[in-house]
């Protein structure tokens, strides 16, 4: 992981100037209650200053920038979307197979009154929770048990709603062993099939194929501050450009950010995030995201069985840039 | 005539790895370090006479292996790659386009075509690792996509063999959709029930393995061939030690469940004639895809 420019533990460095004028303006308020000095106009000028600055920095991220955004410590998770966009969510665990998966939640929840099936890669807030979430680094079981509830949706008719947060699936010796590389194939192939409507939100990272795995939606979708690459601007780096040194070029040349995706035709919309990213906010992220949502299966849930496979084979059909015949 | 006497320039796009005698006559043996007189390495298919080890194999010698003489009929030969993201690392993409066409002969990392194997039409694509390590841009994903078509539709088997480390990182996220894009055709083609054979070469790994090379109704691997996800170096700087030997190779995945078998090259096109025999007997396989039964593979 990069060490440089990782500013404090809950703010990143292009944060750290917004956050102290915020501390000041808090300052000010705290001293106008406790003594009773009239502060308004020193907050309002503050207020000013601080928007301006917010607007500023946020209009002109790079994607490097985005990348922290996207991997902010403080950023809204699946769990933390189900919890204010939902409602009767039960949880579901296990692959049936060998384990439970916990990098990947899933089930069945109210959107709007309408019955789906959200599935969604889960990071851990505590260091003991990022351990026991593996850091959202799916192993091949919760692949399988993602894979296992979306059959499950399709045997009761019920849409799929997958949300993707992974740094990517797990490098590890089990995961190689349990046929990683087959879980994510499988998925692929099953979900392209699924036949009832399936949409798909990159709300943070999206890890390459550990990400894809949750991916092959009727719609696809990313969070304004969300990525979704072939590999990490780091690893990029150190194979590319041999060198870690190297990661805001490969940020930027890997054309990861939402904009950039919707330019390549690879997703459907852009999710707009409050002003600052949705960890700023994630009540309000929640609920444009959820009316995003409901706009989506509105139409989709319009659509035959058939013809939502076909669309959506259609759609990933059509991707790739080529020339000649 | 052998497969290395028809491509255009045979010796010199070939490139083994290591060591390389001068003039290209003899070359030494990767597995028992034996020099070879290299003619005979490639009428061998470029498997050791000596000891057996399997060389590399280029695309269109994996072609000639898997085929009848002379019945190779390539599709899709002129798609070539574009830019789309204007990529330059250390160097421009483009220039590694046109290193690796020089190299290879080939627009991109993949030949594909229809073909004869002991007398019954397939499909065949196999991926060249000589062309930017036989990486999966987007003519690779959608030369893959129109053979599974071209398969549904004329009811011929489809064949692919892969050799490759992965998605192309300078296509960026259209290299990575076409798992996607490739695992839906093979969908289609699986419920159309025509046969997918899955031949796995060292190496097959990451974007690869994790889409057409893990989908296929039989998978045969070459022996000792690594076969991953994660590339070996990738999950020692994870877990910070040392891997077993053996880790990752076909057999390695056969005990543990995610290959069919392993088949030494020389006997791959006699093992995937008998099983094609298996698999196409039925009346399904001879009918017009009108006439095939609607039904959910
Ligand atoms: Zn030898």
């Amino acid at each position: 992981m990069a060490k440089r420019g990782t500013g404090t533990l809950t703010n990143l460095d292009f944060e750290e100037p917004i956050a102290e004028i915020e501390s000041k303006i808090g300052e000010l308020r705290e001293l106008s209650r406790r003594d009773g000095i009239d502060t308004t106009k020193e907050i309002r000028q503050l207020h000013k200053k601080v928007n301006k600055l917010r607007r500023e920095t946020f209009s002109k991220l790079t994607p490097w920038q985005r990348a922290r955004l996207a991997r902010h410590p403080l950023r809204p998770y699946t769990l933390d979307y189900v919890c204010y966009m939902t409602e009767d969510f039960i949880e579901q665990h296990g692959d049936r197979c060998f384990a439970d998966g916990v990098s990947i939640v899933g089930g069945f929840c109210r959107l709007d009154g309408r019955t789906v099936m959200l599935i969604g890669q889960q990071k851990g807030r505590t260091t003991k929770e990022k351990i026991e979430r593996n850091f959202g680094m799916t192993h091949p079981e919760g692949y399988r048990k993602a894979l296992r509830l979306m059959k499950l949706a399709e045997k009761f008719g019920r849409p799929v709603i997958t949300m993707m947060d992974t740094p990517g699936a797990y490098p590890g010796v089990g995961a190689e062993e349990r046929g990683q590389s087959e879980a994510i194939a499988r998925n692929l192939m099953e979900m392209s099939r699924l036949e009832v409507p399936v949409i798909s939100v990159v709300i943070g990272e999206g890890g390459s194929g550990g990400a894809l795995a949750l991916g092959v939606g009727n719609r696809v979708m990313m969070m304004e501050n969300a990525i979704y690459s072939v590999i990490s601007p780091e690893g990029c780096a150190a194979i590319l450009w041999k060198s870690v040194d190297k990661i805001e070029e490969a940020a930027e040349a890997l054309r990861l950010t939402a904009k950039d995706l919707l330019t390549l035709g690879v997703i459907d919309e852009i999710v707009k995030e409050p002003t600052g990213g949705a960890h700023k906010n994630p009540k309000i992220a929640a609920s444009i995201l959820r009316r995003v949502l409901r706009r989506n299966l509105d139409e989709l849930c319009k659509l035959k069985p058939d013809e939502l496979v076909a669309q959506r084979r259609a759609k990933f059909r059509s991707i790739g840039e080529f020339f000649g015949y | 005539m052998s497969w290395f006497t028809k491509v255009k320039k045979p010796l010199a796009a070939i490139s083994l790895r290591k060591k390389r005698i001068p003039e290209g006559v003899w070359v030494k043996c990767d597995g028992c370090k034996e020099i070879i007189y290299t003619p005979e390495l490639e009428r061998n298919f470029r498997v050791c006479l000596k000891c057996g080890f399997h060389h590399r194999l280029p695309a269109r010698g994996r072609v000639a292996l898997l085929t009848d003489s002379g019945t190779f009929e390539e599709r899709d030969r002129h798609l070539h790659p574009g830019d789309p993201l204007r990529f330059k690392d250390s160097k421009r993409y483009r220039d590694r386009i046109a290193d690796a066409q020089k190299k290879t002969g080939n627009e991109d990392a993949i030949v594909a075509g229809t073909a004869l194997l002991d007398g019954r039409p397939v499909e065949v694509a196999a991926l060249d690792f000589d062309y930017m390590g036989g990486s999966m841009g987007s003519v690779v994903g959608e030369k893959i996509t129109r053979a599974a078509d071209r398969a549904r539709l004329s009811r011929r088997p489809l064949i692919v063999a892969s050799c490759s480390g992965g998605a192309r990182m300078q296509e960026g996220i259209l290299s990575l959709m076409q798992m996607a894009k490739t695992s839906a055709a093979l969908g289609e083609l699986a419920e159309a029930r025509v046969p997918y054979i899955s031949v796995l070469a060292d190496p097959t790994s990451g974007g690869v393995t994790a889409s057409f090379a893990m989908l296929g109704d039989v998978i045969m691997a070459e022996p000792d061939a690594l076969i991953c996800f994660a590339g070996p170096r990738v999950i020692e700087q994870t877990i910070g030690e040392k891997l077993p030997a053996g880790f990752q190779r076909s057999e390695f995945l056969l005990k543990h469940g995610f290959v069919d078998m392993v088949v030494p090259r020389l006997e791959m096109k006699k093992t995937i004639s008998k099983l094609l025999g298996h698999l196409c007997g039925a009346q399904a396989c001879a009918q017009p895809e009108n006439d095939a039964p609607a039904h959910r593979a």
